[in-house]
């Protein structure tokens, strides 16, 4: 876009350029160079006052941190009964919370890895704080099926490729065992990704740092980078190959999550349109949680140079291009459900729509088919009051479909006598705002401590960073 | 700073710009000139740079690729093994090497073969962490991770000579030349 700009303003046609401009809003506000995109990130970082709007959020974060802590000692000292999952429905809140959390990391990784292959010169200014997002998300998501063996320490049994007393291995056949791989080499690499991104950015904060514990600890952090040629053209060339890995890889995360309901023969899991439309779901959940934390860090840290109209445009757009094609899983749903034939199919689909749980599946409707329909108009993309709103409704609405998809299909099995009725207690609920708690902290401290926005990369896109050979000529 | 000193007492002679162009224009020249002991540093990275330097291709692809097939092999052998070696069980009626429910572990350990491959790959080959360089002893060299543009010529260069490379690199007119302390 940035040369699309350039053309114009060689052909001479201001007004064009003009309207240009107002069409498009650039991604990095006029004027900036390399030393105030550096400032303006690192003040957050360096600077001896923290905000007293941070400690206000961080509070809050923090208590339901403490509630998270609380719910963890109730649970290993009673057991998982203190939660409302029962025959028929074995999985539930685990589930929902987990599957929700691992989506919402998703858009971290698109940011980071997938746009990055694609030349997407917009990621720059979010890739920093989404990846952070995406680490925060699985270590949230980590926290359930940890916790629902009950007995976290002895998990390395059930969940890790290591025989138990008896010489029996995990079961490699099953989609469970799957998942483990998937998501913990999905969390390892996004920590390798992110934390090489971080490098020069530390070098940066160790070279601007007034405080000789800042020089400390920013300097081994940074791992004595120094900006060497020889370095940055194995960096550029590393960096490149971790977003080459990291496509395939975030793509088959979620698939292999949808795995653990595709493989069963569920009705209302069996189907074989899951893994993509998991992925785009997990996709679109994850860019309004994007939205969610970048409308108040450009608000409360004055970031809007940086973070601008153009990445809310695009950040919207890829909700409405992901939240279609999960209205259209919606409707593939529906339809197989009745053009296959199969009663159970049909039963399990009549009872979503009428059964105990349809005001859930309604609502999901309402949000992730009809609500963001709105993205299609420019007013309500420029309107980022409303913007912030819809996003928080976006993850509420995949929240609920994580439900339905898996309440659903238990409480109404294939035998009527075992038909009950699944209802959370205020434990579920108690750890489910926990780890919204775990989540928020660590986007606090990381706000606070680390650099939100990627400094080095953000320095390639000011014009600054343009190479004038000519006048050596 | 005393003229007795010998030339092998310094780690060389930096020159500090103040654009891009200008380093590139420089590194480029003093190639040209016979220079190869030496290093460009910048806070950015610079694609040209590395044509400048004549710097060869990284061996990292072929790092990363090696890492990739050791991670899946690796993956499919543990699975191969436990299933039908360690502990051979009937599930479901199936042979015990039921390959294809193997892929999609052997796919994640793949991937994260190649990426600890890809990460510690590339800091080795860079020879980092390094918690000192001479460098960072010219105090100007704050602001090469910020918005200053530097070349530094070694002097284990054969061409190297105090004061006719200083003369060298004051022809490009940079804000200032630094002899670097080793």
């Amino acid at each position: 876009m940035a040369d699309t700009r350039h053309e114009v303003q060689h052909s001479g046609g201001e007004a064009a350029l003009a309207a240009l401009r107002a069409r498009t809003p650039a991604v990095i506000a006029p004027g900036h160079t390399f030393e105030s995109v550096t400032e303006s990130v690192s003040h957050i970082v360096l600077s001896k006052r923290t905000p007293i709007g941070w400690f206000f959020g961080f509070a809050i974060a923090f208590a339901l941190l403490m509630l998270l802590n609380v719910t963890i000692a109730k649970l290993l000292f009673t057991g998982i009964g203190i939660w409302g999952n029962n025959v028929p429905v074995g999985w539930a809140f685990d589930i929902i919370n987990f599957v929700w959390w691992i989506g919402i990391g998703h858009a971290g990784t698109l940011i980071s890895a997938i746009l990055l292959l694609f030349r997407q010169q917009w990621r720059t200014s979010i890739n920093r704080f989404a990846e952070a997002m995406t680490l925060f998300a699985v270590a949230c998501a980590a926290m359930f099926p940890l916790l629902h063996t009950g007995r976290p320490w002895l998990a390395i049994y059930w969940l890790f490729p290591y025989p138990n007393t008896m010489g029996l291995w995990p079961q490699f056949r099953s989609p469970l065992i799957w998942d483990v791989f998937a998501v913990s080499t999905y969390g390892t690499v996004s920590a390798l990704f992110w934390f090489t991104g971080l490098v020069p950015d530390m070098a940066t904060l160790r070279d601007r740092t007034k405080s000789r514990a800042g020089k400390v600890i920013f300097g081994m952090l940074s791992l004595g980078w120094r900006g060497s040629a020889r370095h940055w053209h194995r960096y550029e060339m590393a960096y490149l190959l971790l977003a080459g890995i990291s496509t395939p890889l975030v793509l088959s995360v979620h698939s292999v999550v949808s795995f653990d309901f595709a493989v069963s023969v569920l009705p209302g899991w069996h189907a074989t349109i899951f893994p993509p439309y998991f992925v785009a779901g997990a996709i679109y959940s994850g860019f309004a949680m994007v939205m969610t934390l970048a409308i108040p860090l450009r608000k409360f840290y004055q970031l809007d140079g940086f973070i601008t109209m153009r990445h809310i445009h695009n950040m919207t757009k890829v909700m409405l291009v992901t939240g279609m094609i999960v209205a259209y899983g919606y409707a593939n749903e529906a339809f197989f459900a009745w053009y296959a034939g199969n009663v159970y199919e049909k039963a399990m689909m009549v009872n979503r729509m009428t059964g105990y749980y349809a005001p859930f599946y309604w609502g999901l409707i309402a949000i992730n088919a009809l609500m963001i329909q709105l993205f299609w108009f420019r007013s309500v993309r420029d309107n980022i009051p409303l913007l912030f709103v819809l996003s928080l409704l976006v993850n509420v609405g995949m929240w609920l479909e994580r439900f339905i998809i898996i309440v659903t299909s238990l409480h109404h099995d294939f035998l009527p006598s075992s038909w009950d009725v699944y209802t959370p207690t205020r434990w579920d609920f108690a750890m489910f705002a926990g780890t919204i708690g775990l989540f928020l902290s660590l986007f606090f401290l990381f706000v606070r401590f680390l650099p939100a926005l990627a400094m080095f990369e953000m320095r390639t896109i000011t014009p600054e960073a343009k190479l004038n050979m000519e006048h050596h000529g | 700073m005393s003229h007795t000193e010998t030339p092998s007492s310094l780690y060389g002679l930096m020159a500090e710009f103040e654009t891009a162009s200008e380093l590139v224009h420089a590194t480029e020249r003093a190639r040209l000139a016979g220079y190869r002991k030496m290093d460009a540093y910048s806070p950015i990275p610079i694609e040209e740079l590395s044509e400048a330097l004549d710097l060869p291709r990284t061996r990292l692809p072929k790092l990363v690729f090696a890492g990739g097939v050791i991670g899946g092999l690796a993956g499919f052998g543990l699975e191969a093994w436990a299933s039908t070696i360690a502990y051979p069980m009937n599930i479901g009626g199936r042979p015990n090497l039921s390959w294809p429910q193997f892929i999609p572990v052997t796919f994640e350990t793949t991937v994260l073969g190649a990426a600890l491959a890809a990460f510690i790959g590339m800091w080795a080959l860079n020879k980092l962490p390094q918690p000192y360089h001479p460098v960072f002893n010219v105090p100007e060299f704050e602001r090469a991770s910020t918005d200053r543009f530097f070349l530094c010529i070694e002097s284990t260069d054969p061409l190297f000579e105090r004061e006719g490379t200083a003369q060298f690199l004051k022809a490009f007119h940079p804000l200032g030349v630094n002899e670097v302390a080793p």
